[in-house]
């Protein structure tokens, strides 16, 4: 019983925990319980079992009241991103060693609220910058999925591979995870679990750890679509901290789940279809098309033209909003700083601080963003990235006005690789976000779902990608496509 | 477009970074494989494109200019590595 209570959906735990079949004491016990046994996932790095066990009390007090919204009493796992108040928020960075927030973020915050009880801080690439979760200053975290039976460790994604691990190898029930690039539908994919980046605007950003302000966004990573629009609407909504985010009502985007998507148009973008990519990827999109025209949809070929300049557009536009972001640590008001020798200036405290205080990657995306925002460069750089992103956004606006309703995608080039593979090439591992990092650039909602597996029985996943505003409606289509593609299977325990 | 060790030199100072010199020759080499690959960036005709500012288009949110928080000086060093006399304190700055 105790290890079945840790593979529930969030709506299968809502409704038992409702009907007095289960505590959210016991389903916290089972999550602290599975987590333990699992350091070698890496997924938590810091566990927060006293406040667990708190919410979890107060959560059944609130059940047995009658007021409980969806989340009461449902075991998450929050990324190390948000800062969570008095517990260790560092962005899996050595700059931020011993910093304990003295607030809550709001998209954090909304989830207490809502009844939900963290587990602990989920483990991710430093400052979320990485597609592998091997730039974390906590060590590795690891795919439960093993190709076949080799037991090679596989990376589970990143930037949040810490929440796409724990929420496949069922530590928790949902986690929260942060997307400025791919950065959920990615470790998604790679670990056979659903999860949505909503339209830019959706989730207050506000105490969340900020990476390139004008692309990242909050969302869900969960077992399932159904979870995926619960978890959604609880991390929504407008906030005046958070000076864009959008004043729009949240609707319930759970009950947007019909699975009817006839008479929908769903858009086959043909620039994605990239030269040398696999044969099992090309056939999973193509299955993909076939189950959502079987339920009723319409397929349609459409052009997205500037597609293949979105990955250097975010490599200018990112970097250049994080080394303003990042210019805040200077081992003066929070964090670590660096020993000073005798002599050292202010101009040496910045400058060892920041030196030992980021990872090799966290220190050349800084300097690449110096770089094309310093003088000379700011225009044949920076201004240009954000005259395409300008055209990026126009592709889907003109895809949209012709009908569309939603875009089909791969979310992943392949399926999760090994951890430890030799890169001496940054612009390698940038290529992993080829297939998402467009959606970030235009503020567009994108789920990604688990459609199959690989000759070696790795998840793959399809992404979807709505209208802005429109998750309730990308959802259903999700739901359609999970259902017809059926993915049930589940890794086999190792840890 | 080619970086050389004395312009990753002064990135790294613009970034304050303390990079040390023998490193600065791999540091160059990594920018001009990155910068070689925003390059494509060139071929896009953006004659007439407006940069882009805000990717949703909204209306900033106004609200009276009034002191709304305060009174935390503890919290707010909270965290500090060094914190004197309810100051951040930090190297000598002027001599």
């Amino acid at each position: 019983m105790m290890t079945d209570l840790t593979k529930m959906t969030v709506a299968a735990a809502r409704d038992a925990l409702r009907a007095g079949e289960v505590t959210s004491a016991e389903l916290t016990e089972a999550c602290l319980t599975a987590i333990d046994a699992a350091d070698a996932l890496g997924a938590f790095v810091h566990k927060t079992p006293e406040i667990a066990r708190e919410r979890a009390a107060a959560a059944d007090a609130r059940l047995k009241a009658g007021d409980a919204p969806d989340l009461c009493g449902i075991p998450m796992g929050i990324k190390d991103l948000f800062c969570t108040r008095g517990v260790p928020s560092q962005a899996a960075s050595r700059i931020l060693e011993g910093f304990r927030p003295e607030y809550e973020s709001t998209v954090s915050q909304q989830l207490q609220d809502a009844g939900a009880v963290m587990l602990g801080k989920l483990n991710m690439d430093e400052f979320a910058m990485g597609s592998s979760n091997e730039t974390s200053v906590y060590g590795n975290a690891v795919n439960p999925w093993r190709r076949g039976n080799d037991d090679a460790a596989l990376t589970p994604g990143g930037s949040s591979g810490g929440s796409a691990s724990a929420v496949a190898a069922d530590l928790c029930l949902a986690a929260t995870g942060t997307d400025t690039g791919g950065s959920i539908r990615q470790p998604a994919a790679f670990t056979g679990i659903t999860g949505i980046k909503p339209t830019y605007g959706r989730c207050s950003r506000w105490g969340i750890v900020a990476f390139a302000s004008s692309l990242d966004q909050a969302g869900p990573m969960t077992k399932d679509v159904r979870d995926a629009a619960i978890v959604l609407r609880a991390m929504c909504g407008h906030d005046p901290k958070d000076s864009t985010s959008a004043d729009l009502a949240v609707p319930d985007f759970e009950a947007a789940l019909t699975g009817d998507i006839k008479g929908k148009t769903i858009g086959i973008p043909r620039e994605y279809r990239m030269d040398g990519m696999p044969a099992e990827i090309e056939k999973l999109w193509s299955d993909g098309a076939d189950m959502l025209r079987d339920a009723g949809a319409k397929i349609v070929d459409i052009s997205l033209p500037h597609t293949k300049y979105a990955l250097p557009a975010y490599y200018v536009i990112a970097p250049a909003e994080a080394s303003s972001n990042l210019a805040r640590y200077d081992g003066v008001r929070y964090g670590r700083r660096a020993k000073l020798s005798q002599g050292d200036g202010i101009t040496e405290m910045y400058e060892k601080t920041r030196a030992e205080g980021f990872g090799p990657e966290v220190q050349r995306r800084v300097m690449v963003g110096t770089y094309v925002l310093s003088a000379g460069f700011y225009d044949a750089y920076y201004n240009r990235a954000r005259k395409v992103r300008t055209l990026i956004k126009r592709d889907f606006e003109q895809a949209f006005d012709q009908g569309v309703d939603a875009i089909l995608t791969p979310a992943t080039p392949s399926a999760a690789f090994p951890l430890g593979m030799e890169m001496d090439d940054p612009v390698q591992m940038y290529l992993n976000d080829v297939f998402t990092v467009t959606v970030n650039l235009a503020g567009l909602p994108g789920i990604s779902v688990p459609a199959g597996t690989d000759k070696d029985g790795l998840p793959l996943g399809l992404q979807l990608i709505g209208r802005p505003w429109e998750e309730g409606d990308l959802l259903n289509t999700a739901y359609a496509l999970e259902r017809a593609a059926g993915f049930v299977a589940k890794p086999g325990k190792w840890w | 477009m080619s970086i050389d060790t004395e312009t990753a030199a002064r990135v790294a100072k613009l970034a304050r970074i303390k990079v040390e010199d023998d490193a600065l020759p791999a540091l160059a080499s990594e920018f001009n494989t990155i910068l070689g690959f925003i390059e494509q960036l060139q071929e896009v005709d953006v004659d007439g494109v407006e940069p882009m500012v805000s990717v949703t288009p909204m209306r900033l949110k106004r609200r009276d200019d009034a002191v709304t928080d305060g009174d935390q000086q503890d919290r707010v060093l909270s965290n500090a590595p060094d914190a004197r006399e309810g100051f951040f304190a930090v190297p000598k700055v002027v001599e």
